[in-house]
């Protein structure tokens, strides 16, 4: 399709945008941020129903991101988006900016706080449950990352999403397979992770979390209508730090500074598209 | 912000055969009726809805009830996702679990995002139906005053819990409401005037100050009469919100006697008792005691019992106002 090309183009402008105001701030979290690329650009500019110039519209599609700590992808998503202007990520990171290192509402088009992981699933419950009750057509998205899926209140989520019968939640594990410090699967494995999630009554799906055009069809086929009822997981298989050779697949790179020497190679990188 | 008003008719009469309510059970009430006059009103519930009585809500509202299991984290994320939504979530669970199991889902979800969610903490202190130590709490008050953006409240009978409910939906920040299980006196009319914020006087006195919150104060109330027989003059302020704190109706009332006596059941660390002291520390040096749980955790046994071990009861009261009036001797 035409329009994933552009997706894919969307993807790598965020990455750079990225990559700029981590270098800027000197802090941050690239590689958890670099794997949510195409994610966030697949739901923001094609799968979810919002408007830009209206935040506040109260039948939107509400975003979550319970990851925190891609708070800056998420910017860099919204202001590509419209939300606000880009000249504003400069301000990442800094005192009194609206740009916290992790999402903090009053920035237009974020609607919770998160950062502490684990809870942004169950916000995303409160969010479906209010929309049913108001009978809103709002879809709900909550991105997650793997390593996030240690903590035990997602999964008093996923029991109680399908208890609620909530279709219109849609969680999405950005499942880049490192923490920390380490390998998810060295130091608490989720194996067999979409076991686990069906056992919890959610219907699962599997992608590519790179392939913009199977996000897409992913997304949609959330809310197909023979899964009234349930709740779906898309488990997107990301590679962490993806699009820069030197961060991909590397823990170091979860929480770093980007010097001024890496941030040029980064950018050339993302201008070809050469580790993509 | 006035220390003037005063909720109690008849002030420093005799003391009156008051009736007893239980605060569940005017909680259950006043969510019903709450419900009936707020659309927005949603309660959510860790599986204890007969014990705090949010069952009567469930009953009247099924499809604004919401019944989690036993899941408090779960719970306090979901009301923080209804808020959002425009709904005013009440979460329901035991003092001890909303405090401290849910804290860290308090302070992301609803605390920094400062949305209107009402925390509320049914059988608080130590009259936790002889469930003992795992299931009282003398450490709520302490936490949740902690938390910037919370507003901590702490009804003294089941009229103060009713108008707490009903201010509390109106207020559009994060509430902790503190509530208890079984019956205590009605201590105030219908026509009280309950205000967030604001200590009301119930009784004046100028030979000691005593300030309580929760069910503190019928019995600092019994303890006034005590007194009165043996000529001390208690003043009663009453504090049903501990944060924020009315700083000119302690300041005033510390400054009317010159002797401040708190009383909470409460540990005396970090409660009512703390918040004094520091804003007169600060404002107007005052000689204090305080009476509430000496930093210790409870047990289970019968709640007279409960109350005479660890110091809660109008003996407790009236014997720290003796201790500081001696001091004047």
């Amino acid at each position: 399709m035409g329009s994933d090309v552009s997706h894919d183009e969307v993807a790598r402008r965020l990455r750079r945008r990225t990559i700029d105001m981590l270098w800027r701030a000197q802090a941050g979290h690239p590689g958890g941020s670099l794997s949510a690329a195409e994610i966030l650009t697949v739901l923001y500019f094609g799968a979810m129903r919002i408007d830009p110039t209206r935040p506040d519209w109260a039948d939107r599609d509400r975003f979550v991101l319970s990851k925190g700590h891609a708070a800056p992808i998420y910017y860099a998503t919204l202001a590509e988006r419209g939300y606000f202007s880009p000249e504003l990520l400069t301000t990442y990171d800094e005192l009194d900016s609206m740009l916290q290192a992790h999402p903090f509402v009053g920035l237009p088009g974020i609607d919770t706080c998160s950062g502490s992981l684990g809870q942004g699933l169950s916000v995303g419950i409160g969010m479906a449950l209010g929309a049913r009750l108001k009978g809103s057509e709002a879809r709900v998205f909550v991105l997650l990352g793997d390593g996030e899926l240690q903590e035990g209140q997602v999964w008093e989520a996923a029991m109680a999403a399908s208890s609620f019968g909530l279709d219109s939640l849609t969680a999405i594990v950005d499942a880049n397979r490192l923490q920390l410090y380490g390998t998810v699967e060295s130091i608490v494995s989720l194996e067999p992770l979409p076991d686990k999630w069906r056992a919890f009554g959610w219907n699962v799906l599997e992608v590519d979390g790179h392939d913009c055009a199977a996000l897409a069809a992913a997304l949609c086929a959330a809310a197909a209508p023979e899964i009234t009822g349930r709740p779906t997981v898309i488990i997107a298989h990301t590679t962490k730090g993806k699009g820069v050779s030197f961060m991909e697949n590397s823990v170091e790179w979860h929480s770093a500074a980007v010097t001024d020497e890496l941030r040029e190679r980064a950018l050339a990188e993302l201008v070809s598209g050469a580790a993509s | 912000m006035s220390a003037e008003r005063t909720g109690e008719a008849a002030a420093s009469g005799p003391a009156l055969p008051r009736p007893m309510v239980a605060a569940r059970d005017a909680f259950g009430q006043a969510l019903v009726d709450l419900g009936a006059a707020d659309p927005r009103v949603v309660v959510l519930d860790a599986d204890l809805a007969t014990s705090t009585k949010v069952s009567m809500f469930a009953a009247a509202y099924p499809d604004r009830f919401f019944e989690v299991g036993i899941a408090e984290q779960n719970m306090t994320s979901i009301a923080a996702g209804l808020a959002t939504m425009g709904f005013v979530p009440f979460t329901s669970t035991f003092a001890c679990f909303a405090s401290k199991r849910a804290t860290d889902q308090i302070r992301i979800g609803i605390a920094q995002p400062r949305l209107g969610v009402v925390i509320t903490g049914a059988y608080s202190g130590l009259l936790a139906g002889k469930t003992g130590k795992t299931h009282q709490s003398v450490q709520d008050i302490a936490i949740l005053r902690s938390m910037p953006e919370m507003t901590v409240i702490v009804p003294g009978d089941a009229v103060e819990v009713r108008a707490a409910v009903f201010a509390a939906a109106e207020y559009g920040a994060p509430i902790y409401l503190r509530l208890t299980r079984d019956p205590s006196p009605v201590v105030f009319g219908d026509d009280y005037d309950f205000r967030i914020g604001v200590a009301v006087t119930v009784r004046e006195g100028a030979d000691v100050t005593v300030m309580t919150t929760g069910l503190m104060l019928p019995r600092a109330l019994e303890a006034a009469d005590t007194l009165a027989a043996e000529g001390i003059q208690a003043h009663v302020l009453h504090v049903p919100t501990v944060k924020p704190l009315d700083v000119k109706a302690v300041v005033e009332a510390a400054e009317r006697t010159g002797l401040v006596v708190t009383a909470e059941e409460h540990n005396v660390l970090g409660g009512l008792g703390g918040a004094v002291a520091e804003v007169l520390g600060e404002h107007r040096p005052t000689l204090m005691r305080r009476v509430g749980i000496r930093d210790t955790f409870g047990e289970s046994a019968p709640n007279d019992q409960l109350l005479q071990k660890y110091g809660l009861t109008a003996h407790d009261v009236a014997q720290a106002c003796r201790e500081l009036t001696a001091t004047r001797r």
